[in-house]
């Protein structure tokens, strides 16, 4: 990779003045070759959903047949919905610690300034550019000195330490977004900070707050190698889904899967049909501000 | 520069802002600091003598590294490959896919965003379930490798699955995501008056992407570079649930198996802390190198 050099480049050739054949052929590459890609990522995704009506019984790699059955038994085969139950009560346990922890850090690094700010910088990254591996070996290295038993508990405490850092990282970007402006204005209006925080900084501050939880949330519910070095005999689904893959995974697997890819999209495309439909709105009533103006 | 951000951060109490950091900085003192010392200790221990397997006492028996590396290297070398292998295979995919969404699709917002949509949905799916659908996928009697088969690209008895090339495509896979979205980022960024003005100095299309928007996204790139690269380089789900057991072996596993089979706490460790350091010092050089210090 080279430093970025931005200069401009003299062509001494003349421009033609229609876009060429060979520049419409660039034009409809890329949207066809990132058609491709598209097709290269869902590929998994829809194999899982194809799979989840998969007539397989046990043994769920060959396609034998479809069938309703796993999708009316969801919890038919051991240990899927346990394992899932377990997953969601880690999920949202570490989500809630870590987005309380994050948010207070986030707002700590964009609005004061300390001694020590610097380190702090440096101790949110690293746990971010560690491998997970390492993370892992690191807890369960702490866990078997102190000789704790793993479980449930190693497995939250594991997962809130992971997630601080993307909630301090999510966070912060909507903190610096926001104007300070604003809790000034509260101070100036006899607001104590408290009060200030409460009603003009935390409201601004909860679609940062949310997002950085959903990602919390995806984060922990979708680990599976930290979990695996903290868990000791408890099992989480990506554990159960990993462990059962040499003996060959249940269709109900599949079907949970399905069931929280669908869930997870619905979600994420009604938040993209809200915010269109804002937009749409905002810009109706900017309109009416401004056309009559116009007008005049 | 002095921002009204800073100016309010000035005006404030330091005090405030070390009181909201500290929940959070202790609670990743306890549970990734001292858990990385903690793991340096275990690397430079000593087997109990006479003691059973699995028991070990502290030391500082730095012999271990080397016994460690001398076994392992090929592991490790073949972690970095295939890490380096699909950082490339992440760039071919994510690349054209940020551009498409960032460039091509520049002020249609919905579209945007349910393009972002399709980048992020294969999150949705449990990653350990995607990395068996590519065995799904990819096996033997699918349609990929018959096809592969009547187009001559694989030898009759050529397969795909327990290759190298299903752990790669299924690591690529897996940080596509993780690519895309910052070099999105910063070509949304990016000024379009700054490619117009490429033009208009008769630079051709490709010129421009070379000389204006290729170094404008730099910064995108590095951070998905990282984003995949490390996390790539410990990953063991896809090289054990997708590889074979003598020539894809990554050092994930090694860990995992030494840790958890064997019971070989000092291996296992110093291997994590060799990874560890490893990563940190091709990072720190991939930093300097890009000259993008700031993005951490």
């Amino acid at each position: 990779m080279t430093r970025p050099v931005t200069r401009p480049v003299a062509r001494p050739a003349i421009r033609p003045v229609t876009a060429p054949l060979s520049r419409r052929l660039t034009g409809a590459l890329i949207p066809v070759y990132c058609a491709l890609a598209f097709v290269f990522l869902l590929a998994p995704s829809v194999y899982t959903v194809l799979y989840s009506f998969n007539d397989g019984g046990r043994r769920n790699l060959v396609w034998q047949g479809f069938t309703l059955d796993n999708w009316r038994n969801p919890c038919g085969a051991p240990q899927v919905c346990e394992s899932f139950a377990n997953s969601l009560q880690v999920g949202l346990l570490s989500t809630l610690f870590a987005t309380t922890l994050g948010t207070l850090i986030a707002i700590a690094l964009v609005r004061y300034r300390f001694r020590g700010r610097a380190l702090a910088n440096v101790l949110i990254f690293l746990p971010m550019s560690t491998p997970e591996v390492v993370l892992g070996a690191a807890l369960l290295s702490q866990f078997l000195t102190l000789q704790l038993q793993l479980g449930f508990w190693t497995v939250v405490l594991a997962h809130v330490m992971f997630n601080i850092s993307f909630v301090v990282v999510a966070v912060k970007a909507r903190v610096q977004s926001m104007d300070p402006r604003l809790e000034e204005a509260a101070a100036d209006l006899y607001a104590s900070p408290w009060q200030a925080f409460w009603k003009v900084t935390f409201p601004l501050l909860v679609p940062g707050i949310v997002a950085a939880a959903a990602l919390a949330f995806s984060l922990s519910f979708d680990d599976f190698i930290i979990t695996n070095f903290n868990s000791g005999s408890f099992t989480t689904f990506p554990k159960f889904v990993y462990v059962s893959a040499a003996r060959g995974i249940p269709a109900q697997a599949n079907v949970i899967g399905t069931a929280m890819f669908v869930a997870a999209l619905v979600v994420v495309i009604g938040a993209q049909v809200v915010a269109a439909l804002r937009r749409r709105a905002l810009r109706m009533v900017v309109g009416g501000i401004v056309a009559p103006k116009t007008g005049a | 520069m002095t921002t009204a951000a800073e100016d309010v951060a000035a005006r404030r109490a330091g005090a405030a802002g070390v009181g909201l950091m500290l929940p959070g900085t202790l609670y990743l003192v306890a549970f990734f600091v001292i858990p990385v010392f903690a793991l340096l200790a275990t690397s430079l221990y000593v087997p109990v003598p006479g003691g059973d397997v699995g028991q070990f006492m502290p030391a500082l028996q730095w012999q271990n590294y080397a016994t460690a590396l001398a076994e392992f290297w090929p592991q490790l070398l073949r972690s970095f490959w295939f890490a380096l292998l699909a950082t490339a295979g992440a760039l071919a995919v994510g690349y054209p896919i940020a551009y498409l969404v960032a460039v091509r699709c520049r002020g249609r917002p919905l579209l945007q965003g349910m393009l972002l949509v399709l980048v992020v949905a294969p999150f949705f799916t449990s990653f350990v379930l995607r990395t068996i659908a590519w065995k799904q996928i990819l096996a033997d009697d699918g349609y990929v490798v018959q096809a592969l088969h009547w187009l001559h690209v694989l030898p009759p008895d050529g397969r795909l699955t327990a290759t190298s090339f299903a752990v790669v495509v299924s690591l690529t896979h897996n940080f596509v995501p993780f690519m895309a979205l910052p070099i999105y980022a910063s070509l949304e960024r990016l000024d379009p008056r700054l490619v117009e003005a490429g033009g208009d100095l008769y630079a051709g299309p490709w010129t421009t992407f070379r000389t204006v928007t290729l170094p404008l996204s730099m910064p995108g790139v590095v951070s998905g570079t990282l984003l995949t690269f490390i996390p790539a380089a410990g990953d063991y789900v896809s090289a054990s649930l997708l590889g074979n057991s003598t020539n894809t072996a990554m050092i994930g596993q090694v860990i995992d198996t030494r840790f958890f089979r064997l019971l070989d706490y000092p291996t296992a460790a110093s291997l994590s802390v060799v990874l560890m350091v490893a990563i940190a010092v091709l990072v720190g050089l991939y930093v300097r190198r890009t000259g993008t210090e700031d993005l951490l």
